[in-house]
């Protein structure tokens, strides 16, 4: 199972990962290729390395990859993926759309609420656990459904929320 | 003896409710009782209320059992499970199974079937036929078979897949490139994520053959972050087909992930994506066809349409049209899915009714409860009632309802839902994913979301649902995407049908 990671953050790093990406990005597009190609797999790498994507990144992928700071800014704050703090160690995406509703998610939004004192986006208070909303997951045949890490749970009830919990607290 | 092959899914459903652990259990009771089985990860049959369901290969065929958990392993063994005896869980041949046998499946035809990332059994089950003829065919002949089998986009729109490849084979540019859309973000659909874990050589073979046909050289498939099953099996998927020399300097594929926003999965806010931007949607014209990705001519089209382009060249544009009805023609992945009892994928051609897909097919609600509502095509659909079921689903059929078909997904609710607040949701639905550019979108959606707030308290209830009705004038005149433009399906069809739901306060102050 995967962990978020928690490594600090390296701005060495963060050239090296932009610089591999573009490499990659300009020799699959060719001559084609735009200036920002490469941005959202950066992003992700960053997010996957470090747990979120730390504001000093944005010089650095701006001055590798040619193009504005602003434009770096604007790309990681449109999309919901990116996250601009460090996350707990595990996370759970609940997925809120309507064939989860049907099978009565918001039930377990309450459950949470009230008995995990957490609400989407809350981390817990021992930085195991962040929880937030999704979506769809595809899942909408087995719902509610959840992502915790990369582990999609289906048929989720308060007894399996409840061990997600608890395996995340460890 | 060889060893006897037991198949238990990789799809990302069954691994939701417990596939790994299952296999686990069987290879390890399998080693206990000294038995030779060859354990096969295969997609889902799509029967998803089933899963996890192992199936046993035996003389008679492939006989099944489910849902299996862990614990069931041990007695399905001693029942003698690799002859296929019966057990409780046992449903018998799978292909005699009655939801299986009703379906007619083209695009499904290997899910659940083979194993999904052997390209020895892709060929061995008539994968590859397609894009060897393509490969002697000249562009021209290959789009006109796409346009003969009639062949409409799967992505929602329904736009004809050859009059868009012809575009593009038209159009001039030093790149040309094949974009597919597997954002799948409407709630009730799936039947990408299973294609793609379950047959990704399929996607593979129809983008090769769309670069054949337009003269374009690469290809990105945009996936969504939430699906990293299927973005992890397209990923060996596309390394085999290179070893392969399947994909290779002359037409090679890409992979994209999103970055969690439904308004990406507009086909411009895609390319804009792919390009690195804001995920925000462009006036058209041009069109993607003329000027796509970085401005070169680009076709883009959903996964179930680029996966339906090998069947039609194997088997002539001609044979695939006979199915279906009216101008939608061959057949749709449907996925039925939310409170009901026999969730799943179910391949059949365009007609049946919604009726007969929930009732019979579907066996009802979940909960045993009474059907209330049924939104069908995502959160951009319209929520129907149980006296519109008898709808045949095809796209002028919903259209004529005043629905959308979409992308196939039916999403059942039962007597408990509060359609004021499904119609509040999809405001807010809209609020949280509007791309921004368009005010009634941005804004307006907001305001439905508070206007429904004083509905639902009594505020002047019949003024403010003549407001929300005013709004959703104005978001569909007012925007240039159908996420703002159809936000208002979802909210006029639950004032339409389920008024009361808009009237408990007055409706309860007057019965007191
Ligand atoms: C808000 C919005 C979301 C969309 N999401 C998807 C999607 O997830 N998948 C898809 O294939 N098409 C989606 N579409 C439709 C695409 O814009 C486009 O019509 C489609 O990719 C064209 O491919 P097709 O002709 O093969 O259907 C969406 C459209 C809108 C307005
Ligand atoms: S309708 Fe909404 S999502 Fe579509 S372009 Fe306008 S603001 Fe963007
Ligand atoms: S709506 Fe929740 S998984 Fe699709």
């Amino acid at each position: 199972m995967t962990l978020v990671s928690t490594q600090a953050f390296d701005a060495a790093l963060v050239e090296e990962i932009a610089r591999d990406e573009q490499a990659k990005a300009l020799s699959f597009f060719g001559e084609a290729c735009g200036l920002s190609a490469a941005l959202l797999p950066i992003l992700h790498r960053l997010q996957d390395t470090f747990g979120y994507v730390d504001d000093q990144s944005w010089p650095i992928i701006a001055r590798v990859l040619n193009i504005s700071q602003a434009e770096v800014r604007g790309t990681t704050s449109f999309y919901h993926d990116y996250r601009h703090a460090p996350a707990g160690r595990h996370v759970l995406k609940l997925c809120r759309a309507e064939a989860c509703q049907s099978m009565g998610v918001e039930a377990l939004v309450d459950h949470l609420r009230h008995h995990h004192r957490l609400n989407a986006g809350d981390t817990s208070a021992d930085g195991g656990l962040t929880v937030e909303n999704v979506y769809c997951l595809g899942n909408c045949a087995l719902s509610p459904a959840a992502l915790f890490d990369d582990r999609l749970v289906g048929r989720l009830d308060k007894a399996r929320l409840d061990a997600l919990v608890a395996e995340a607290a460890r | 003896m060889s060893a006897v092959r037991i198949f238990v899914p990789r799809d990302a459903a069954a691994l939701s409710v417990g596939a790994d652990d299952v296999a686990k259990t069987i290879a390890h009771e399998a080693k206990l009782r000294g038995l030779d089985v060859t354990l096969v990860r295969n997609g889902s049959r799509g029967m998803l209320w089933l899963e996890p369901l192992v199936e046993i290969e035996t003389a008679r065929g492939r006989i099944g059992y489910g849902p299996v958990r862990a614990a069931d392993v041990a007695s399905l063994f001693d029942a003698d499970l690799l002859d296929g005896k019966s057990h409780a869980l046992c449903i018998g041949r799978v292909e005699d199974h009655d939801y299986f046998k009703r379906q007619q499946r083209l695009t499904f035809a290997r899910v659940g079937v083979i194993d999904p990332l052997s390209l020895d059994d892709y060929r061995a089950h008539g994968g590859l036929v397609g894009l060897e003829k393509a490969r002697v065919m000249t562009p021209t002949a290959i789009v006109e078979e796409i346009v003969a089998s009639g062949l409409r986009g799967r992505g929602g729109a329904g736009f004809p897949a050859g009059i868009k490849w012809r575009t593009v084979l038209e159009a001039q540019g030093p790149q040309k490139f094949i974009v597919c859309n597997a954002d799948e973000g409407d709630s009730g659909t799936f039947a990408d994520r299973m294609l793609m874990e379950g047959d990704p050589f399929l996607l593979i073979e129809g983008m090769a053959i769309a670069g054949l046909a337009t003269g374009a050289t690469r290809g990105v498939i945009y996936i969504r972050s939430e699906y990293p099953h299927a973005i992890a099996t397209m990923r060996e998927a596309i390394a085999i087909a290179r070893r392969a020399d399947i994909l290779n300097a002359r037409f090679d594929i890409e992979i994209r992930v999103g970055a969690g926003a439904y308004v990406c999965g507009e086909e411009t806010s895609l390319l804009e994506s792919i390009e690195g931007k804001r995920g925000q949607v462009r006036a058209k014209p041009p069109l993607p066809a003329h000027k796509g990705l970085f401005g070169c001519p680009t076709v883009i089209n959903n996964v179930l349409t680029l996966a339906a382009a090998p069947t039609i060249l194997a088997e002539g544009g001609k044979a695939y049209a006979e199915h279906g009805m009216g101008r939608s023609r061959g057949t749709l992945p449907f996925q039925i899915a939310g409170n009901v009892k026999h969730g799943g994928l179910f391949e059949a051609p365009f007609g049946l009714t919604l009726r007969t897909m929930i009732e019979e097919i579907g066996g009802g609600t979940a909960s045993g409860r009474p059907l209330r509502a049924v939104q069908v095509g995502g959160p951009l659909g319209a929520y129907f009632p149980e006296s519109l079921l008898d709808t045949p689903l095809d796209y002028e059929a919903m259209a004529a309802k005043a629905g959308l078909l979409g992308h196939g997904g039916i999403v059942v609710f039962d007597d408990t839902v509060d359609m004021a607040h499904q119609a509040r949701f999809a405001f807010d639905f809209c609020a949280i994913e509007s791309c921004g550019k368009c005010t009634p979108c941005r804004i307006g959606s907001t305001r439905g979301v508070e206007t429904i707030d004083k509905i639902t308290q009594g505020q002047n209830v019949e003024a403010n649902i003549a407001l929300v009705k005013d709004l959703c004038t104005v978001l569909t005149d007012g925007s240039l995407c159908a996420l703002g433009g159809l936000t208002p399906m979802p909210v006029m069809s639950a004032l339409t049908h389920f008024p009361d739901d808009f009237r408990r306060n007055t409706l309860r102050a007057a019965a007191e």
